[in-house]
């Protein structure tokens, strides 16, 4: 699997909200996406799954997935793509489930539209639950009877059941427990050294990804300002956001490592 | 769920009290001599002191209030002026009929109303909505006994399409005559397997039911478009859509039920006010239900049977709403716990 | 940060006009209702017979069908339909205008009341409200007015006291969240009077919500009284209301179709504008917080 994004422009109607150079994300490899509230982050991760153009956006510029366009991809060919092989999870964990579905039914539906049939979705969905370290009666409950935690490794392992290649984690880490926030890490650095998962992490919070990513990109009001190798961007800021962003992170001795 | 079933089942009976202490209010504080209208204009002294003690109004007033009560609970409910009959009797022949529209009308408004919110919804902002919105507004807006009058000319008078009186053809009777059980011809005939009744009592259904549903479908519309849009815009919706759903899916399978829960919890209130309704269209279409009952009541101010009337419509609003809580809370997981 | 503040006052400022602006159900409404008032105001001169709305009767020449002297016919006893319908203008927009301000005068301090000072009084006064909601509309109001008697005044009376337990229901939430704001504590504790606190903070913010779904209502009023006079126990006549005018077009109805229909289509269009109004308010001023009915 790789990703590979040239010279995107995203924009509604005058305002261009995104505007990327270049990013790459390869398979196993963690990217993360850094930037304040507002950045344009989550428009991106929208963008990559094709869902902008719902909300009167205009996308220029090239997103390739294993060398096929998804900029002005047909939409019967994105949906394949959406869920199979590119997957995302969300800020609120518990609100991005369905409130009246059960947890199970959703994970049924979604195998059950990509093809796979009923009796290997059950085994699938079993199976990834076990990944994620979570019981299988999880699957009979409906979402907020869920905590936060449990329902956010629920999403990663929808990812799982559906043998994404790519995990779109946009700031799911935010509104979780820093106890919890670090459950929910340990299960994505798993799947990204066992499945070999890519995952774009987004997030506003330096220190979580500084733990976890292996490149970094620094989105600025949309633009991106800087990307390297996270050690290297954190440690040697080149442009004066970065350096910015850095200082302000809390340090608590050895927080990056 | 138990411990809600007791919540409400006791908030229920406090709000019944309530409801008789009012509706005793309405029939007691009376400008206006009830024994008068009891005994007629032609009353002599005696006859009106004979009446007088008939409806107990020569007590004191804690008497009364305890005689209504007890009178209530033990099954009497005064008798009617107009009928000569108990009020209760005439109540248990005219309620069904009522009931059997009412529920006929809201049936055809969810099945109108529903698609008509999610073709708003969908199309929002483009000619679909636009007429989607007029007709619904014109639909709650709608004075239903001028409809039922304009659907009579059209559909009888000038179409010779459907019939405009009664429940179904009284030739009928002599060919293949109704046993009453429920008093509700549709179910009745169904039940006795009479099914030339039931072809004419549904054809007789129709056009009172059409009525009827103009109110709640339009309601139902506005609701189900409202309520779907706000969906729409909700976490879980993105998720799905990042599923690969196509949006079609995405608005039936997905948002539509989640939506529709706003729209249960008024149709306790959307059946009373069929049912009030009723009063305005019953007597167009001489259907012996409880609305052409009350119309009679009214005009010939029979105070008993309004009460009663009242009284049963009030109660069977508190009974109404409590099935709506009931079955919400079977629906929706979150409501349960709270 | 201050591009979040400038995106949200920007939004702001595009959302009420453009409410109002690109949405055309609502503008027709406005301008209906318009109308309405306009026709309310002016019916002696815009109506053609406008003693016919009064006491005048021409019993020679009942029952004539829409020409060109009558624009909508005549009625059963020759009264000129078209002014009548003019006139019934004022009659329903009196009536809902005086149902609505008994019931908010009434509904609203009420419910100020039980939001504010919650305990007791917030449980007795809710109580009283949910046993008069426990009855609907054209129930409560058709048992008062018969009890009552038939006319224009006690079913005006009628409608009022059947309509002040929404209002008080609605002031109430409210009252009852605005107190609990931390503005409310510090006003509290520099010592200012219940009477200032409420008259100052609680009562104007409760007042959107009030007005919006006073708009709203006003549909159902208009309805509400038209079926109570259809019934016979509102106005009387020769008062021109509009479902008076309906029920004497009843007995004709299949051969003298223009009786009934007019003051109909008034009560339709009339209902429609107000629900359309209310409606483009509700939307434009506050989504989440009226009463749906």
């Amino acid at each position: 699997m790789k990703l590979e994004v040239r010279d995107l422009s995203v924009a509604f109607g005058e305002q261009t909200v995104v505007r990327i150079e270049a990013l790459d994300l390869s398979d196993g490899e963690v990217l993360g996406l850094a930037g304040e509230s507002g950045s344009g982050k989550s428009t991106l991760a929208l963008a990559i799954l094709g869902l902008t153009g719902q909300m009167g956006a205009t996308v220029a510029g090239s997103i390739q997935l294993d060398g096929r366009e998804l900029v002005g991809m047909p939409e019967q060919e994105l949906r394949i793509i959406r869920g199979r092989r590119i997957a995302m999870v969300f800020q609120s964990p518990v609100s991005a489930f369905n409130p009246v579905i059960r947890i199970g039914d959703l994970f049924l539906r979604a195998l059950r539209h990509h093809g796979v049939e009923r009796a290997d979705a059950r085994e699938r969905a079993n199976q990834a639950l076990r990944e994620v370290f979570l019981p299988p009666e999880m699957l009979a409950r409906y979402p907020h009877q869920l905590s936060g935690g449990q329902a956010q490794r629920a999403a990663i392992a929808l990812a799982i059941a559906l043998r994404s290649e790519l995990l779109i984690a946009d700031e799911p880490t935010s509104a979780l427990d820093v106890t919890v926030q670090a459950e929910v890490i340990e299960v994505i650095r798993r799947l990204q050294v066992q499945e070999r998962l890519g995952v774009l992490f987004i997030s506003h919070d330096l220190a979580v990804l500084g733990e976890l990513s292996d490149t970094l990109v620094v989105l600025r009001a949309g633009e991106q300002v800087e990307s390297g190798p996270a050690a290297q961007v954190l440690e040697a800021p080149q442009h004066a956001y970065t350096r910015e962003l850095v200082a302000s992170m809390p340090k608590l001795g050895g927080a990056l490592s | 769920m138990a411990r809600f079933l007791i919540r409400r089942t006791l908030l229920g009976l406090l709000v019944v009290a309530g409801v008789l202490a009012l509706t005793f209010l309405i029939a007691r504080v009376v400008p206006g001599d009830p024994a008068a209208s009891w005994a007629g204009p032609h009353a002599s002294p005696q006859q009106l002191a004979k009446a007088r003690s008939a409806l107990g109004l020569d007590k004191s007033a804690p008497a009364q209030i305890v005689d209504y009560f007890s009178g209530i609970v033990s099954g009497d409910w005064g008798t009617s002026i107009h009928t000569r009959r108990p009020v209760l009797d005439d109540l248990g022949t005219r309620l069904p009929p009522s009931i059997q529209l009412v529920v006929a009308g809201l049936i055809l408004a969810l099945v109108i109303g529903i698609p008509l919110g999610i073709v708003s919804a969908v199309w929002r902002g483009r000619l679909p909505d636009f007429f989607g919105r007029i007709v619904a507004v014109a639909g709650v807006s709608m004075p239903v006994f001028w409809l039922a009058l304009l659907l009579q000319l059209l559909f009888f008078q000038r179409l010779h399409l459907l019939p405009v009186a009664g429940q179904y053809d009284p030739g009928l009777d002599d060919t293949n005559p109704l046993t009453t059980i429920t008093n509700m011809t549709v179910v009745d005939a169904a039940i006795t397997g009479n099914f030339a009744v039931l072809g004419s009592a549904l054809e007789h259904l129709v056009l009172p039911a059409v009525v009827i549903a103009a109110y709640p479908a339009g309601l139902v519309a506005r609701m189900v478009r409202g309520s779907l849009l706000e969906t729409m815009g909700e976490t879980h919706i993105r998720m799905v859509r990042a599923l690969g759903f196509p949006e079609w899916q995405v608005y039936l399978r997905f948002a539509l039920k989640p939506a529709l829960n706003p729209v249960i919890s008024i149709l306790g209130l959307v059946f009373a006010y069929s049912l009030t309704n009723t009063f305005l269209v019953e007597a167009i279409f001489n259907w012996p239900g409880i609305g052409s009952y009350a119309a009679d009541s009214v005009q010939s101010l029979d105070t008993p049977s309004i009460v009663g009337v009242a009284l049963v419509v009030a109660l069977l609003y508190v009974a109404a709403n409590f099935i709506v809580d009931v079955v919400q809370a079977s629906l929706d997981p979150r409501i349960r716990l709270r | 940060m201050t591009d979040v503040a400038t995106a949200v006052t920007t939004r702001r400022r595009l959302l009420v006009p453009e409410a109002l602006r690109g949405n055309y159900l609502v503008l027709g409404g406005g301008l209906v209702l318009l109308c309405l008032v306009l026709v309310a105001v002016f019916a002696p001169l815009l109506a053609p017979f406008p003693e016919d709305a009064a006491n005048a009767t021409h019993a020679a020449n009942g029952l004539q069908p829409p020409s060109s002297a009558h624009w909508f016919g005549t009625d059963q006893v020759g009264r000129d339909i078209f002014s009548r319908v003019l006139y019934g203008t004022r009659v329903s927009l009196e009536i809902s205008a005086l149902v609505l301000i008994a019931a908010v005068a009434v509904g609203v301090p009420l419910g100020v009341a039980a939001g504010y000072f919650g305990g007791f009084i917030d449980d007795v006064i809710m109580r009283v409200t949910d046993v008069f909601l426990a009855f609907p509309a054209l129930l409560l109001a058709l048992a008062l007015a018969a009890v009552l008697g038939a006319s224009a005044e006690n079913a005006t009376l009628a409608l009022a006291i059947t309509w002040w337990p929404w209002y008080a229901r609605l002031a109430r939430g409210q009252a009852a969240s605005v107190a609990g704001r931390q503005y409310i504590e510090s006003a509290r504790a520099l010592g200012l009077s219940n009477f200032r606190i409420i008259g100052r903070h609680v009562l104007p913010n409760s007042l959107t919500p009030v007005l919006v779904q006073m708009s709203l209502d006003a549909g159902g009023v208009i309805i509400t009284v038209a079926g109570l006079s259809f019934l016979g126990l509102g106005a009387q006549d020769p008062t021109p209301e509009w479902g008076l005018m309906v029920a004497h077009g009843q007995a004709f109805f299949t051969t003298h179709w223009w009786v009934a229909t007019f003051p109909g289509v008034a009560i339709l269009l009339a209902a429609m504008a107000f629900n359309l109004v209310g409606d483009g308010l509700r939307e434009a001023l506050d989504p989440k917080r009226v009463i749906f009915r």
